[in-house]
């Protein structure tokens, strides 16, 4: 890797820390059970507006179940409402392109895709969805899918610092606050930005051009801007175009590729601090931090060397594959010149580390392990640090995890931030545990048999089309959205079974962490002592960041080895 | 640095070694009873490798004339295996229950039926079998005969074996009123005779509820043990999930998997070991009690006991010796210590309590002063009223008592008080101890200084139970100076002087609220509600009904410290089911480096680079690991009888070393055991 790779790095280890840790702190002051928070001159009048329309009490707390349904029935409504957009795009305004409205299994696939904060794209933007459906469907999701899964962890971190409580928030309120204090201002301010770099921010439709050779050429248009600083900054990574952030107009350069990739870690990293603030505890906090950041760290690391050390074939042959003035060296296919092999491959760990999925290069020409990489970050369950708020949440599961695990091994039933771990939450443990794997290992077995995936969706055959085959469903049982590409999943069973696995995806692991958040509240915290399992000190990063792999690792391991680890070794 | 255990009036049974004879061959008789699948199915993880044993062995025999020798050698080796897994963890078990069921056989026989004399209202007695008796009927037990049923003493007083529960040979008095008037049903009167008061009915005696105990017989799963269920329930789920959705994958890759091989790489994977030692570890737990002679009444009290971070210990028997014991002589000034050790020592002579024997004791020790000729002594004897004892002799006469009492006996004899001695008597009830002050005649000599003794190695003791993050309070009836002197010399971390009923159960409730789990000892009838609080209560044998009724332990010992090891067993369970859960997942690891390339390099043969191992064969590395997995259980069956060794230290100590041994030994030993048995299998030329 080069000294700029290093430095870019680097360089976006320090902004992001610089922004994340206020922010935490800010976050924690939305969250919190204070009366007053930062901006409420600003932010208090809009919401109090919000809660006289729809009628909601905002002292009215919840319990667990009420706060689950809640957000059923909001995600049911978002569903309805984006599905039906898309349907009736043809006759609705704010379409100059004339797109007709979208068949139904894409409509359903993308309608659960962006209410599930995973944004799959099974289409290309530009070709497929009208400005209004971008706008109104789209963007809107963009905000509330992310701020709803924000929601979550905010529950669940009230269940684990409350104590004998029954409730654990009010949904709607969370849902508000989110919205109007976190990512309206800061996508704000992130737009600007990209539209001061030159990503487009218009309504037209497509501009047909002359090209210096005379050819023709539809240029597309549209309000990408204000849709892409949320699509990085609410981990959605939904494109505005169908090159998603490898399209110019979408992400223009060095600087701004930089931007959007620290826009996809800011939030996830912040609610780390907000956790230690939130908890009383900011050891914790910087903890749960340290984990997020050594394994995404890690994964970049290795994606960025990989990429850059590019394909051994070739360098057996003699070909020159070194960084220099001259030429971007590595493995460059599917990659944008503009950024070159490392921005790439950091990237790449950034989005599936988190559950964004936008992409700046193709995952599908990656090196084989580079690939790998990309597909492992999201198997690890996207807990580094994982999507804005359900990564937060990933984690906090996976340490709950560890504890029972490894607890056990000091002597007294286990505990985590002094509440006792005991059957009701393991259920809940298990359940979410549980939900991931079956759905990406049970539809990407069950594909194998499929006609039209063996013949339509595969283009490769042999342990990369398999690798395609498993991407696909890991992105979308993670609601990560990212794409391997090279496959066809515009089709019925794909369209389907992704949409299934997104739900499960969404729901069998919020409702359990949900109920976690609910049997916590009422819990005693029992005192620290030296007899308590200590869960702040570099021993539990390493536990952590064990269960994490060696739960992925047991759970995948055989679907790895056939897929990106025998194409590897065949290289 | 370990400090000697504390002990007193160590009974602890005969340990057994882990294998006895007479336990193993029961319990591998036990081993094949228990393959009943309606016992297995309480077992989710073994159930699995129930039906995985049925489905090869099926599968071994269906193809048996068509497959090649050495496919059916290596099928029937799998499945041969496999029900070795199935008996090994059923082994574990039965070697658990072993030793309780011995237990319980030894009890059973004393508790046969007995004949009782009941009272009847009108006072004359009539014969009925003891399993007739109901609760408040009146019995009359003379001496050689058993107790028949659980009661109170309403009349007399006994001496009584208890040997049969308690396994101590020594008889114990028992009598009417106050807190020693308990019987025990089974126990035997050896001399006088006492009326009873039967508490308990027939089936539901002590006894009969320290047989099922033993026995294990409700035994109910505790609360962690469900916890921990969900959790090999789900690894199992997972890598049934992992392993079905292999075959397709397989199958894309042109490499489709015989189903034996499928349920190898499944029963590899599920967490077997633990699942098979699960419950041998929670029956052994409560066995280590057992042999403490402290019974608990669940497994429920078992866990808690571990979890407990602060402990109520009453001072006396605990901390302290039962009686305080002369430490110093303090002279006034101008009399030569010896001159009042001599008189302090004369005027102990008459005095039989152990603090005058103490007295006498010192004086020896110090300055060699031997026993007089007292036979034309007037001795003195102590009085509540007096509050002084002494001797008259040869015309001169030495008292020593209370500092009021002696300082007005001196007055009276026309004597002075010298300077200095109030600031003496002071200075020793401030240390904690109590003041004796000696006078010969009109002259005030000095002042004895008696002394709680407290326990050798206590202090050690505390300072473990602190780095484990336990409080321990001592509980006392003695007034705030002298509590504050003895607890900071027994370095508790707290104390409650003048203690009453009421203040220790304020003391427990106000440490529950603050989130901590209490432990406390306790054998009056007033301790009850205080022992039904504590989340373990530890009710003395020799207490009343009402106090064993309320705790959730028995000691059979008596033994206040006892508390302490109880703590400890209670740790000690726990550690040993995490240890195990984490050395079972760990293993995981290598299993698959053993089986997965074996799988697939006839297809993929660069897959070959994952067979770290370097085992010789596709057949011997599968056969290798499913021999591995069966024979972990049986090496680890002494580990969770015995349980992890405990060390009283710091969570965060225990937990470093714990899992390096257990997560990163884990991992290591499975590619060192796989390895060897790939080598013994390959030299034999089996596969």
């Amino acid at each position: 890797m080069s000294v700029a790779s290093w430095l870019q790095f680097i360089a976006l280890i320090v902004v992001t820390l610089v922004v994340a840790v206020p922010l935490g702190r800010y976050m924690a002051r939305v969250y919190g059970d204070d009366e007053k928070a930062p901006g409420d001159r600003l932010f208090l009048p809009i919401e109090r507006l919000i809660y006289r329309l729809s009628r909601v009490d905002p002292a009215r707390e919840q319990r667990w179940t009420t706060y689950a349904y809640s957000l059923l029935g909001f995600s049911l409504f978002s569903f309805l409402a984006v599905y039906g957009l898309q349907r009736l795009q043809g006759s609705l305004p704010l379409n100059p392109a004339e797109l007709p409205g979208v068949v139904p299994h894409l409509s359903f696939n993308t309608a659960v895709s962006f209410m599930t904060n995973t944004n799959w794209q099974s289409y290309g933007g530009e070709s497929t969805m009208s400005h209004l459906t971008q706008m109104v469907g789209l963007a809107v999701q963009n905000f509330v899918s992310a701020a709803a899964g924000m929601a979550t962890v905010a529950a669940l971190i009230r269940g684990l610092s409350r104590r004998r409580a029954t409730t654990i928030g009010n949904f709607w309120v969370d849902l508000t606050r989110t919205t109007v204090r976190i990512l309206l201002p800061m996508a704000f301010v992130v737009a600007l930005v990209l539209v001061s770099q030159g990503v487009i921010q218009n309504f037209n439709g497509f501009t047909e051009v002359t090209t210096v050779e005379g050819a023709s050429q539809l240029i597309p248009g549209g309000p990408a801007a204000s849709q892409i600083a949320i699509k990085q900054l609410g981990t959605n990574g939904g494109g505005f175009f169908n090159m998603n952030s490898s399209h110019p107009f979408e992400n223009t350069g060095s600087f701004n590729n930089f931007v959007e990739n620290w826009a996809i870690l800011v939030i996830p990293f912040a609610f780390a601090f907000t956790f230690g603030h939130m908890v009383k505890d900011k050891r914790q906090g910087r903890a749960v931090f340290a984990i997020m950041f050594i394994v995404w760290a890690a994964m970049s690391l290795f994606a960025m060397g990989l990429e850059t050390n590019g394909n051994p074939r070739l360098e057996a042959l003699g070909a020159d594959q070194a960084t220099t003035a001259e030429q971007a060296g590595g493995n460059m296919e599917g990659k944008e010149i503009r950024y070159g092999p490392a921005a790439s491959g950091l990237w790449a760990a950034s989005t599936t580390g988190t559950s964004n999925g936008s992409v700046n290069s193709m995952h599908d020409s990656m090196t084989p392990l580079g690939g790998g990489v990309a597909l492992t970050h999201m198997m690890l369950g996207e807990v580094s640090p994982g999507g804005v708020g359900v990564g937060l949440s990933g984690l906090l599961i996976m340490a709950i995890l560890s504890v029972f695990i490894a607890g056990l091994m000091v002597g007294r039933t286990p505990e985590y931030l002094g509440k006792k771990i005991q059957a009701g939450e393991m259920k809940m443990v298990a359940l979410y545990v549980l939900a991931m794997p079956t759905v990406l290992l049970g539809f990407t077995a069950a594909s194998m048999f499929v006609d039209s995936v063996l013949n339509v969706t595969m283009w490769n055959s042999g342990p990369h089309g398999f690798s395609e085959i498993l991407y696909a469903f890991t992105s979308a049982s993670n609601n990560n959205g990212s794409a391997f590409a090279g496959i066809t999943a515009a089709t019925p069973w794909m369209d389907t079974t992704m949409g299934l696995a997104m739900l499960v995806g969404r729901f069998f692991l919020i409702i359990p962490v949900l109920g976690i958040a609910g049997s916590l509240a009422p819990k005693q915290v029992m005192p620290a002592t030296t007899g308590t399992f200590p869960t702040h000190t570099p021993l539990f990063i390493g536990l952590v960041i064990g269960v994490v792999l060696i739960v992925a690792g047991l759970t995948f391991f055989p679907a790895l080895a056939l897929g990106p680890i025998v194409e590897h070794l065949s290289l | 640095m370990q400090a000697q255990p504390i002990r007193s009036g160590d009974t602890t049974r005969a340990r057994r070694s882990v294998f006895d004879t007479s336990i193993v061959w029961p319990a591998v008789i036990d081993s094949f009873r228990k393959l009943n699948p309606r016992v297995q199915a309480r077992n989710p993880v073994m159930f699995v490798v129930l039906v995985g044993s049925i489905l090869t062995t099926f599968l071994f025999v269906r193809d048996l004339g068509e497959a090649s020798t050495a496919e059916s050698v290596f099928a029937g080796l799998i499945a041969g295996w496999l029900w070795f897994t199935v008996l090994f963890a059923n082994f574990a078990e039965a070697m658990a229950e072993g030793r309780g069921k011995a237990q319980a056989a030894s009890l059973r026989q004393t508790r046969a039926t007995t004949m009782a004399n009941r009272r009847r209202n009108d006072g004359s007695l009539e014969q009925v079998p003891s399993s007739q008796l109901t609760v408040d009927d009146l019995v009359v037990v003379t001496a050689g005969e058993i107790i028949p049923s659980d009661g109170e003493i309403i009349d007399g007083i006994a001496s009584v074996d208890e040997s049969a529960i308690t396994g101590e040979s020594a008889p114990v008095i028992r009598e009417a009123g106050g807190d020693r008037s308990a019987v025990t049903g089974g126990t035997r009167v050896l001399s006088d005779q006492i009326v009873v008061r039967i508490t308990a009915r027939a089936g539901e005696t002590f006894l009969d509820r320290m047989i099922a105990l033993v026995e294990g017989a409700n035994r109910q799963k505790t609360p962690n043990e469900i916890a921990l269920n969900t959790l090999l329930a789900v690894l199992t789920i997972i890598f049934l999930l992992a392993t079905v959705t292999l075959q397709p994958f397989a199958m894309y890759a042109d490499a489709e998997q015989s189903v034996v091989v499928l349920v190898a790489l499944l029963v590899c994977l599920i967490p077997t070991t633990i699942g098979a030692l699960l419950s041998a570890i929670g029956i052994a737990g409560m066995d280590r009690l057992v042999q403490h002679n402290v019974l608990a009444m669940s497994g429920r009290a078992v866990e808690a006991a571990g979890d407990c971070s602060t402990l109520l210990l009453d001072k006396t028997g605990t901390i302290t010796l039962g009686n305080r014991q002369a430490a110093e002589f303090l002279p006034l000034p101008g009399v030569p210590e010896e001159r009042l050790a001599a008189a302090a020592q004369l005027a102990s002579l008459a005095d039989d309590t152990p603090e005058g024997r103490s007295i006498v004791v010192l004086a020896k020790e110090r300055f060699d002063i031997r026993e007089r000729d007292l036979s034309h002594a007037q001795l003195v004897a102590f009085s509540a009223q007096t509050r002084m004892s002494g001797v008259d002799l040869d015309g001169h006469s030495v008292r020593k008592g209370a500092g009021d009492a002696v300082k007005n006996w001196v007055l009276g004899l026309g004597g002075a008080i010298p300077d200095g001695l109030n600031e003496v008597i002071e200075g020793v009830a401030t240390s904690g101890g109590t003041p004796l002050v000696v006078a010969e005649g009109r002259e005030v000599l000095g002042v004895i200084h008696l002394k709680d003794v407290v326990k050798e190695g206590i202090r050690n003791r505390f300072d473990q139970l602190r780095t484990m993050g336990i409080r321990t309070v001592m509980i006392t009836g003695d007034n705030p100076l002298t509590a504050q002197a003895i607890a900071t010399e027994a370095g508790v971390d707290d104390f409650l002087a003048e203690a009453t009923p009421e203040q220790k159960m304020a003391l427990i409730r106000r440490e529950q609220s603050g989130g901590r789990l209490v432990a406390m000892t306790g054998d009056g009838t007033n301790d009850a509600p205080a022992l039904a609080q504590a989340d373990v209560g530890v009710s003395m044998n020799t207490g009343t009904q009402a106090a064993k009724e309320a705790g959730n332990m028995v000691d059979l010992d008596s033994n206040p410290t006892k508390l302490i090891e109880i703590v400890e067993i209670g740790k000690q369970l726990l550690i040993t089911r995490g240890a195990l859960t984490t050395f079972s997942i760990a293993n995981d690891v290598a299993k698959y480096f053993a089986i997965i390339p074996a799988m697939f390099v006839g297809v993929l043969p660069v897959l070959d680079r994952l067979n770290v191992m370097d085992l010789a064969t596709p057949r011997s590395a599968i056969l290798s690991a499913v021999i591995f997995n069966a024979l972990i259980i049986i090496g680890l069956i002494p580990l969770a009888l015995r349980g992890v060794k405990f060390r009283a230290e710091a969570a965060s100590t225990m937990l470093r070393r714990n899992l390096l041994i257990y997560g990163l030994g884990g991992i290591v030993a499975p590619f060192i055991g796989i390895k060897a048995i790939d080598l013994v299998i390959s030299a034999l030329g089996v596969s």
